[in-house]
């Protein structure tokens, strides 16, 4: 009988991960102001997209085919590529530059805690933040009159887990980063996915070669998953979205559990 | 306590290697250290102190041979370990987002302790290292003798059976030297481990009762320092310092003047059991040096007959 080597899913961090949440408590009590800043950015492209450019663009039709104003059409994108964008930027370039330069990481890799768990905890500290955010711009959609159906509210669990999808994949792809250089790729990935992904225009605007290409990026399921809940008309799709992202997020801690200790204790 | 526990090597190392790609950091160094006693490393920048101790801590993997630290494996057990030593870093690592007291609490709380034990071992530190009353500032207006302190009373919140420091006073004005080995003293009194690396001669006297010296990834000796002392020099030195340009045209004026002679760019050693025979000879010599100075051998001279250069340069 062959013996089945079977390496854990979760051999990644520790119950010590909550003890960086702690920190980052702490960090923010002197400035929490700060987080402040992460709420804007999807505001202003409301503002200035959904309401402005809206108003030129008129309906569109939404997931079910039906017609629906511009600015419900791209809130829900808005979101999902917020979330995709603040979980990129923490698990890439911030990440890296934690662990290999950062001094106060330095010292907490000292105690007990492994790079497993600090990684582990300063993904959920950014998933909590990621989260405020998604609550507040819930409530200026609602403040908008954007919220046409209950479902809406489901869209902060989605956007957190497209938060956790891409920060799991950009921690994973950081892991065989060589150089500063190496991160400029990542700009090359998520810059157009930001641009096409059903985000500003409907996929059908696009020739059906690029839709295809499209349909297996991860961000258009992010995008399509929100789009779904905040117009409330889910199916089948729905699901194959959350499918879709959840596998991604799990393959991305899968990969970076196995690479983090080789990569930053030298 | 079982007599094995007791007479067992806190830190075994056989073989011990670190390399870089094709740098070779630590050479296959050697080295025990026991429970209760402070153990040097002597070296000049680049001897591979601070990777063998970065090894010790468990935050480097070793290369090669052997290293078990209070009888575990830093291989498999790295988090086991490292919940037993205290680090104190060459740099300063504290939490600048975080007020003096807080770097405390949160160091405690990746030790798994609670809170309230937290607190309470963070005002008796604080107490300890003297900066009781800055608790609630923030860490960088701090001078630098006052983090280097702050970093020792990090490193025990949790009562660690070794402590590891590196470079534990370099960077520092003579009386936040002194402070701070009078904390290390007190420590070593209490019989916690100390295990430091050092590249000021004074500061391995004043605390090691053991030391070894590295030298290029290697260890060249490894005794108490007065056993080196006595191993490789003299009882005494006399430093001759001559006016610019003199000394050059003094070649072969010293033979037989005192069991060994180096010469410096700046000036001539001449190690001998009593120095001031050795001035009163070379007077007779008709050699006339600027200054004299007949001073007992310290570990420098230890370092300059081992290599044949100082160790601060």
């Amino acid at each position: 009988m062959t013996a089945l080597r079977i390496t854990p899913l979760f051999a990644f961090g520790s119950r010590r991960a909550l003890r960086m949440i702690e920190r980052n408590l702490l960090v923010y009590k002197h400035g929490w102001m700060v987080i402040l800043s992460g709420f804007f950015e999807p505001l202003f492209y409301l503002l200035s997209i959904g309401f402005g450019l809206g108003r030129l663009v008129g309906d569109v039709a939404g997931p079910d085919g039906q017609p629906i104003p511009y600015a419900l059409f791209v809130a829900p994108a808005l979101l999902a590529a917020s979330s995709m964008n603040g979980a990129i930027t923490e698990s890439t370039f911030n990440f890296f530059f934690k662990l290999n330069y950062d001094k106060t990481f330095a010292s907490i890799l000292t105690t007990p805690m492994s790079p497993a768990d600090i990684s582990l905890g300063e993904l959920g500290w950014a998933l909590i933040r990621g989260g405020l955010y998604a609550i507040g711009f819930l409530v200026v959609m609602i403040v908008f009159g954007l919220a046409r159906s209950p479902l809406i509210l489901l869209t902060l669990p989605g956007a957190l887990l497209i938060g956790f999808a891409f920060a799991a994949v950009g921690m994973a792809a950081t892991s065989f980063m060589r150089s500063w250089q190496d991160f400029d790729l990542i700009q090359l990935v998520i810059l157009p996915m930001f641009l096409f992904s059903g985000t500003f225009f409907p996929l059908d605007s696009l020739p059906p070669a690029a839709q295809l290409l499209v349909q297996v990026t991860p961000l258009y399921h992010g995008v399509d998953l929100l789009r779904t809940l905040a117009v409330g008309v889910v199916g089948p799709s729905t699901l194959v979205h959350v499918a879709y992202l959840a596998i991604m997020g799990l393959a991305g801690l899968a990969i970076v559990s196995r690479r983090l200790d080789r990569l930053l204790l030298k | 306590m079982s007599l094995d526990g007791a007479t067992r090597p806190l830190i075994h190392a056989r073989a011990l290697t670190k390399r870089f790609a094709a740098f070779t950091a630590v050479d296959a160094v050697d080295f025990d250290v026991a429970r209760g006693e402070a153990f040097g490393f002597l070296g000049p920048n680049g001897a591979g102190k601070t990777s063998t101790m970065r090894m010790i801590g468990c935050t480097s993997p070793i290369s090669g041979g052997e290293l078990r630290i209070l009888d575990m494996d830093p291989r498999h057990d790295g988090p086991q370990i490292r919940a037993r030593l205290g680090v104190v870093p060459q740099h300063d690592t504290l939490d600048n987002e975080l007020t003096v007291r807080e770097n405390l609490l949160i160091y405690g709380r990746y030790f798994g302790l609670t809170r309230e034990e937290c607190a309470r071992r963070a005002d008796d530190l604080l107490e300890f290292v003297q900066l009781a009353d800055r608790g609630k500032d923030l860490v960088e207006p701090l001078s630098g003798g006052m983090k280097r302190r702050l970093t020792i009373a990090r490193s025990l919140i949790n009562e660690p059976d070794v402590m590891l420091l590196d470079e534990p006073t370099t960077g520092l004005d003579p009386q936040a030297r002194h402070l701070v080995w009078d904390r290390l003293y007190r420590l070593k009194q209490r019989g916690v481990t100390l295990v430091l690396t050092t590249h000021y001669m004074d500061e391995a006297e004043q605390l090691c009762d053991r030391l070894v010296v590295m030298d290029k990834a290697k260890i060249v000796a490894e005794g108490s320092p007065q056993e080196l002392i006595q191993r490789y020099s003299t009882k005494e030195v006399a430093e001759f310092r001559f006016a610019p340009g003199i000394q050059e045209t003094l070649d072969g004026q010293f033979e037989g003047l005192a069991e060994r002679v180096e010469r410096l760019p700046d000036r001539v050693l001449l190690y001998a059991d009593d120095g001031e025979d050795v001035v009163l000879a070379a007077r007779d010599r008709g050699l006339h040096p600027e200054t004299v100075l007949v001073r007992r051998s310290t570990l420098e001279d230890v370092f300059l007959r081992l290599t044949g250069r100082s160790l601060v340069e």
